[in-house]
């Protein structure tokens, strides 16, 4: 079964019952811990060193608050830190003045640009806006019919121009289009590709250079590893990001890819998709991410329950 | 063999580490442990190997960088081999020989499908593949363009059709068009849907019924190589669901990772088969343990 960081905690801090503040002794063994449940969830390793070191710093010498147990206390101060990390404010998408605002998704093979790029269109719909989506993927296998599919589910004009015309061209097309036919937003679906590859990812820093989009959202899977730095890194090098969509989090990754995205290239998670279905959409909570990282369910709960 | 070895990058890195070290000390041992970490080997196995290290540099007084790290080998390669030579695709004494390609969504199922039908036809074999993926948007179609683009034979379901009944009529295709292999795709599903892992069990045993009770002969989980510690739980539920006899590695072409198969190689027996290292047809390679061991220890 599942062992809770404060059951973990628990057992590290059988001798210290009473204490009233946190030794450096007790906070070195808790941090041991809470490394091994970063790591478990996907944290990448480095990140991990340096948040562990920064807890390590604030917690020793703590007092112990009034009705927590010390174990309780470094779980508070680890989530803290870890939401505080996360972004504690909520990060909308922005939206152009002059219509239309450009949105591009981009990201690695199978993260699931186009299924996002479908649930964005349906959620701007649903919030009253006209939106048209760009199918900028001219290699994948029926990519633009999978666009297309979507595009019909969400009731939103696709924009193509085949599979033989170059992507910054499309998209430069597609505002022109929606221009004139009074669509306020456009998203543009690009083709996966690795952060390595560097025609690839050249073709995206033209894409970006024919629309100047208003956000450039980097789609992550939820069950990356330690590859979700270099991945985000390799993008936001070359693009400037604005946000991430972490995906499929309806499955049981722990996502601690998030974290890694988050504190390599400082750019907000602004939603989560959580299914494959068009409404399987939502708004990024730092505090939910943050009990799922660290395997538990509500954390301030656990706290307080205490 | 590997464009970039599984792997290839950890032992560099070990090298580095070791090379011109006087002495073993901590920080060696904990750079090591990072290496590992940072390839993906899923954590509790690390910690595994990590004491096993410590207690042979103790035990046996390794004095020496160099030796660590053949002990690092040593223990890794054993993990991954265990004893057994390639594990090449099984093939069934009777045609046709029945693949069934199952894994999480957006791992490369489809494409991986695509490129061995590619590599089973271009040895002189007739190869059909069943587009069984009826849920997601276009699957069907994406198969069916790979099939034109390979010149192999594919039998579609509909959109929305039950995925059983389109497995079901590819069995009968197979037989009655004499292939010699039937390659099944699924829709990507994850392992924590129940509903979902219970469809996969209908066609496997739609599967099964056709062929006097025996299962595919192989049934291949694909897992995509940037994937995390999530893997080894992807492995563990379809192989409770459908009995995995074999794992595809995909995405390889991506920087190396995909540490974690070791630990499912180690804990649930199941042999990597195939390895998928980019997007063309061609990009496919057989998994060969002693040759991969080789390329791992490449200077
Ligand atoms: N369960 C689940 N599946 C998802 C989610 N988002 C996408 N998918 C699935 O993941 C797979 C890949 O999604 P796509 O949208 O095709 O991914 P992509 O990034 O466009 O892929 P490429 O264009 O090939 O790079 C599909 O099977 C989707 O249905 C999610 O939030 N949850
Ligand atoms: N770089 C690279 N990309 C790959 C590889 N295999 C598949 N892909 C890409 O990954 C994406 C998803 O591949 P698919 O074959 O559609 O994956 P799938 O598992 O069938 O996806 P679903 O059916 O949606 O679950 C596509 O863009 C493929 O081109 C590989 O070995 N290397
Ligand atoms: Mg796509
Ligand atoms: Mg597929």
């Amino acid at each position: 079964m599942f062992e809770s960081l404060t059951d973990k905690l628990q057992g590290v801090f059988k001798r210290l019952r009473g204490k009233s503040s946190l030794s450096e002794q007790d906070v070195n063994d808790a941090m041991r811990e809470v490394r091994l449940v970063l790591l478990e969830a996907d944290v990448n390793f480095k990140v991990v060193k340096d948040f562990t070191a920064r807890v390590r710093e604030r917690a020793v010498g703590e007092q112990i608050l009034e009705g927590l147990n010390a174990p309780q206390q470094v779980v508070k101060i680890v989530s803290e830190e870890l939401t505080a990390l996360l972004g504690g404010e909520q990060a909308p998408l922005t939206f152009s003045h002059q219509s239309p605002t450009v949105i591009m998704l981009c990201g690695l093979q199978g993260a699931g640009k186009t299924t996002h790029a479908g649930k964005l269109a349906a959620m701007l719909r649903k919030q009253g806006r006209n939106p048209m989506l760009v199918a900028g993927d001219i290699y994948r296998p029926a990519a633009i019919k999978q666009l297309e599919v979507v595009g019909e589910q969400v009731k939103t004009p696709v924009f193509t121009m085949g599979d033989q015309t170059d992507p910054a061209e499309i998209a430069k097309a597609a505002v022109d289009k929606a221009q004139r036919y009074g669509n306020d937003v456009v998203i543009v679906d690009t083709a996966g590709r690795l952060q390595i590859d560097e025609a690839l990812m050249d073709e995206l820093r033209r894409v970006k250079a024919a629309v100047r989009p208003h956000e450039i959202l980097l789609v992550v899977d939820a069950m990356t590893g330690q590859e979700a730095v270099n991945v985000a890194k390799g993008f936001n090098d070359a693009l400037e990001i604005d946000g991430v969509i972490l995906t499929k989090l309806d499955g049981d990754a722990r996502g601690g890819a998030a974290l890694s995205v988050k504190t390599v290239v400082g750019k907000p998670i602004k939603f989560v998709g959580v299914g494959e279905k068009m409404d399987a959409l939502e708004i990024f909570y730092p505090d939910r991410m943050v009990s799922r990282i660290l395997g538990m369910g509500d954390v301030m709960t656990l706290i307080e329950r205490a | 063999m590997f464009k970039r070895g599984l792997f290839k990058t950890l032992f560099q890195k070990v090298d580095q580490l070791v090379t011109g070290r006087g002495r073993i000390d901590e920080e060696l041992f904990e750079e090591l442990e990072e290496a590992l970490i940072g390839s993906d080997l899923n954590i509790h196995t690390t910690i595994r190997v990590m004491e096993e290290l410590r207690n042979a540099v103790r035990d046996e007084r390794l004095k020496d960088g160099q030796d660590v790290k053949e002990r690092l080998k040593t223990f890794l390669t054993s993990a991954l081999v265990s004893g057994e030579g390639a594990s090449p695709l099984a093939v069934s004494p009777q045609a046709p020989t029945v693949y069934l390609v199952v894994g999480v969504n957006g791992v490369g199922k489809t494409t991986t499908i695509a490129k061995l039908a590619y590599k089973l036809k271009r040895e002189g074999n007739k190869v059909i593949v069943a587009a069984a993926d009826t849920f997601r948007a276009a699957a069907v179609d994406q198969l069916a363009l790979w099939g034109e683009r390979i010149g192999v034979d594919v039998v579609k379901g509909r959109e929305g059709a039950d995925p059983s009944a389109v497995v079901f009529d590819a069995m009968q295709a197979a037989v009655s068009r004499k292939a010699d292999y039937l390659i099944i795709d699924t829709a990507g599903r994850l392992h924590n849907k129940v509903n979902l892992m219970e469809e996969l069990k209908k066609i496997n045993r739609i599967v099964m019924r056709d062929r006097n009770n025996r299962p595919a002969d192989e049934t291949l989980l694909v897992l995509d190589a940037t994937t995390g510690q999530n893997a080894v739980n992807q492995a563990k539920e379809f192989k409770a669901a459908v009995n995995i006899t074999g794992l595809v590695l995909a995405k390889l072409d991506g920087t190396a990772r995909g540490g974690i198969v070791i630990t499912i190689k180690d804990e649930l027996g199941v042999p990597i088969k195939l390895v998928g290292t980019g997007e063309k047809p061609e990009d496919l390679e057989v998994f060969d343990p002693s040759a991969f061991v080789e390329a791992l220890f490449e200077e």
